[in-house]
């Protein structure tokens, strides 16, 4: 047990930064030894919000337990609700109709684009600039508005569901998502104006957090971590689902390490996802939104294992079944958790603010990392 | 014709008239600190509404719009809100310089208003160094920083403190050279005359590009001066939750507050002093038609348009400016702007001896 309060032998002052903090995004609490404004050592601590969902989901039916899923990575809960969805579809051999794959990834881009315009104000205002912060929500109304048509939900979307999606889509839904692509076009060029090509942004960013490939590989990093130090990791890509083999899209990888490499390589990816949408939105198939499957749903015997990206990176849910209605125990592996593991290495010899714009470009959400 | 001159003028006939002229002298320092301390207070309220509104129409908002006509009372609101609330003392605390740190802080922002010229002939106090004056008051206010810092017995506090130190003491020389280089060209430190000086011209027009140069450098080390974004690293919001000032509560806080926004109107009044001419019309040369129509517009107005500007200028930089890290802040003041400055005040040298100024 580490001394919490007060100083080290050495005379390095022991900084609790969280669980109520500006810049954790969230209930994480991070101890910090300080020498001077330098860092020696970053410790997370976790565990304020767990919420155990996984032994929760043990006494849950396979269609409720992906409505759980949407309070882990609240952010990106399309995705999280499409992962367990695509685990149960896989051990019940559900094969679902080719409008409903279209439509998962859809609503995936644009939770993926939500997500990373909610990161861009949150990191800018990490490292100072607060203007962004309301610039970046207003362009991610203009998707919550999109999805609550459809959905009937703006947060916890709880639309995927095991066979396919929970409604049909909205009649709108095309036209809005035409008109906010080219509405969000100008507007990314203008979040470059005002963020990225800054000076101070820059200079921020520029060389700080520096996470080599190998120790990416090593941490277990995924997603837009990872893949800014080289590392090819998009599951889109490596082991496609639903259409991504059929669509053209890039796996944007940065080569730098650094902060600003990590933030590239998210402002590329939202262009990628708008690439996405826009091969898909004119060529949604006619016919079902969902297969059809039993009222109850029972999983053979045996280990289901499926995975997708997440805004975050890679998110894998792991389900053992006994046979039974509910699941015998499911594992779910969160990109934020591993990302974040990786924070002390990046962090160590740097200034707190840095550590602050460390921890932007990690893009946690704390609720996915504790679970 | 309105004026603030008439004012006073007529106030000091009126009480010399009516009181013997000791008597008078007492009365009107009473009235004038009275005044003081309510333009102070005025002051604040109005820059802080201002920011509001400013930062909210940067960021698609409308700012506040709910008390008295179009927001306009919310700061007083916020004011009496905050006299009301307890004056919290941490646990561990230094009480006797926590309680004295916000009153350092205020004091010393009074003090730097004496010089200043508000309108033509209404200055509370003509010393004849007012910008030396003006100059070593302005560094006091970082000793009620760390005193806040140091007595808050929070590591926050104490880094906020730490880091305003190394601030304040490094964007001193670069003002102070932006200073001197106006001093240069007008041969005198009493306000009175650096305004006079301006008669034919403001010197941000006169005084070359040298002039333009030492401007910027001011703007951009009163801006670290007075910790305003993209150099608060001493409240730094999102790494130190509030710096210096995160255990205060009350009108304590409030202090701090009001006495941030007085030194930015008075950093930019200086500014406007120096640069813009001060309370002085916008004359050009010997267009003599010209310059009569300027002169109908009040002094006062001359004033408070260009320090509002500038005041302006500076809430710019904030609502849209992202914040530099410490070694990059120090970085800039030691590697940039100081060998900029020195090089340019010996510029300014030049063209004051040479003459070649307009």
């Amino acid at each position: 047990m580490i001394e919490e309060v007060g100083t080290t032998e050495l005379g390095e002052l022991v900084v609790n930064l969280g669980p109520q903090h500006p810049s954790t995004h969230g209930v994480l609490h991070l101890v910090i030894t300080l020498s001077g404004e330098t860092i020696k050592k970053v410790e997370p601590h976790l565990g304020y919000i767990h919420r155990s969902i996984e032994k929760m989901c043990e006494s849950l039916s396979y269609r409720q337990f992906i409505y759980v899923t949407s309070r882990m990575d609240y952010l990106s809960s399309h995705i999280n609700n499409h992962g367990c969805a695509l685990c149960v579809e896989k051990g019940m051999q559900i094969e679902v109709p080719p409008r409903a794959k279209v439509i998962r990834v859809l609503m995936d881009e644009l939770t993926r684009l939500a997500s990373h315009q909610l990161w861009w104000g949150a990191m800018a205002m990490d490292v100072g600039a607060l203007t962004p912060f309301f610039h970046a929500f207003r362009e991610r109304e203009a998707i919550n508005d999109i999805m609550e048509k459809t959905c009937g939900a703006r947060l916890t979307m709880n639309y995927m569901c095991p066979g396919g999606v929970s409604f049909d889509l909205h009649p709108d839904f095309q036209k809005e998502v035409k008109a906010f692509l080219a509405f969000f076009r100008g507007k990314l060029d203008e979040y470059d104006e005002l963020v990225t090509d800054n000076v101070i942004f820059q200079g921020r960013m520029e060389g700080v957090g520096y996470l080599s490939r190998e120790a990416a590989i090593s941490y277990g990093c995924s997603g837009p971590t990872a893949r800014a130090s080289d590392v090819s990791c998009d599951v889109r890509k490596l082991s496609p689902y639903e259409v991504y083999d059929q669509v053209r899209f890039e796996e944007v990888t940065g080569t730098g390490g650094d902060c600003f490499a990590r933030y590239n390589v998210r402002m590329g990816e939202m262009r990628q996802s708008m690439a996405i949408i826009e091969q898909l939105i004119d060529n949604v198939p006619e016919g079902e939104f969902q297969a059809k499957t039993k009222a109850v749903l029972k999983l053979p015997k045996g280990e289901f294992y499926s995975k997708v990206e997440t805004a975050r990176g890679e998110f894998g849910v792991y389900i053992i079944s006994e046979g039974a209605t509910t699941p015998y125990r499911i594992k779910f592996r969160s990109p934020g958790f591993s990302n974040l593991s990786a924070l002390d290495h990046m962090a160590r010899g740097h200034k707190i603010g840095d550590l602050v714009a460390i921890m932007g470009t990690l893009d946690l959400v704390i609720p996915d990392i504790d679970r | 014709m309105l004026s603030i001159e008439n004012i006073t003028q007529s106030i000091d006939a009126w009480l010399n008239r009516a009181f013997s002229p000791s008597v008078a002298t007492v009365l009107e320092g009473v009235l004038v600190g009275l005044g003081a301390i309510t333009f102070f207070a005025v002051l604040g309220l109005v820059l802080v509404l201002m920011e509001r509104k400013v930062s909210a129409y940067m960021q698609i908002r409308l700012g506040p719009n709910r008390v008295g006509p179009g927001g306009s009372l919310q700061t007083v609101a916020d004011t009496l809100k905050l006299a009301m609330k307890e004056g919290l003392i941490p646990d561990g605390a230094d009480k006797f310089l926590f309680n004295l740190a916000p009153f350092m802080v205020i004091v010393v922002a009074m003090l730097i208003l004496a010089p200043i010229a508000f309108a033509k002939g209404s200055q509370l106090w003509d010393i004849n160094i007012g910008i030396l004056y003006v100059s070593a008051v302005s560094s006091l206010s970082v000793i009620g920083i760390l005193m806040a810092g140091w007595a808050s017995n929070n590591k926050y506090s104490l880094l906020g403190a730490m880091r305003s130190g190394a601030q304040i003491v490094s964007y001193e020389l670069s003002a102070g050279f932006s200073v001197l280089s106006i001093v240069v060209l007008t041969g005198s430190l009493q306000i009175s005359d650096i305004i006079a000086s301006q008669q034919d011209g403001w010197w941000l027009f006169k005084g070359h590009i040298p002039a333009v140069i030492s401007f910027v450098i001011f703007l951009i080390a009163v801006t670290a001066e007075t910790n305003r974004a993209p150099f608060d690293l001493a409240e730094a919001e999102s790494e130190l939750t509030a710096g210096f000032h995160t255990e205060y509560s009350g009108m304590r806080f409030a202090l701090f507050f009001l006495a941030e926004y007085v030194n930015i109107f008075i950093v930019c009044a200086i500014a406007a002093t120096l640069y813009l001419g001060g309370w002085m019309p916008l004359h050009i040369g010997h267009w003599s038609g010209f310059n009569q129509v300027m002169d109908y517009i009040p002094s006062s107005l001359w004033f408070l348009g260009k320090t509002f500007f500038l005041i302006f200028v500076i809430m710019w930089f904030r609502w849209t400016f992202p914040r530099l890290r410490i070694d990059q802040l120090l970085d800039l003041e030691w590697k940039y702007l100081l060998p900029l400055s020195l090089f340019n005040l010996l510029l300014m040298t030049l063209i004051a001896i040479e003459g070649w100024h307009f």
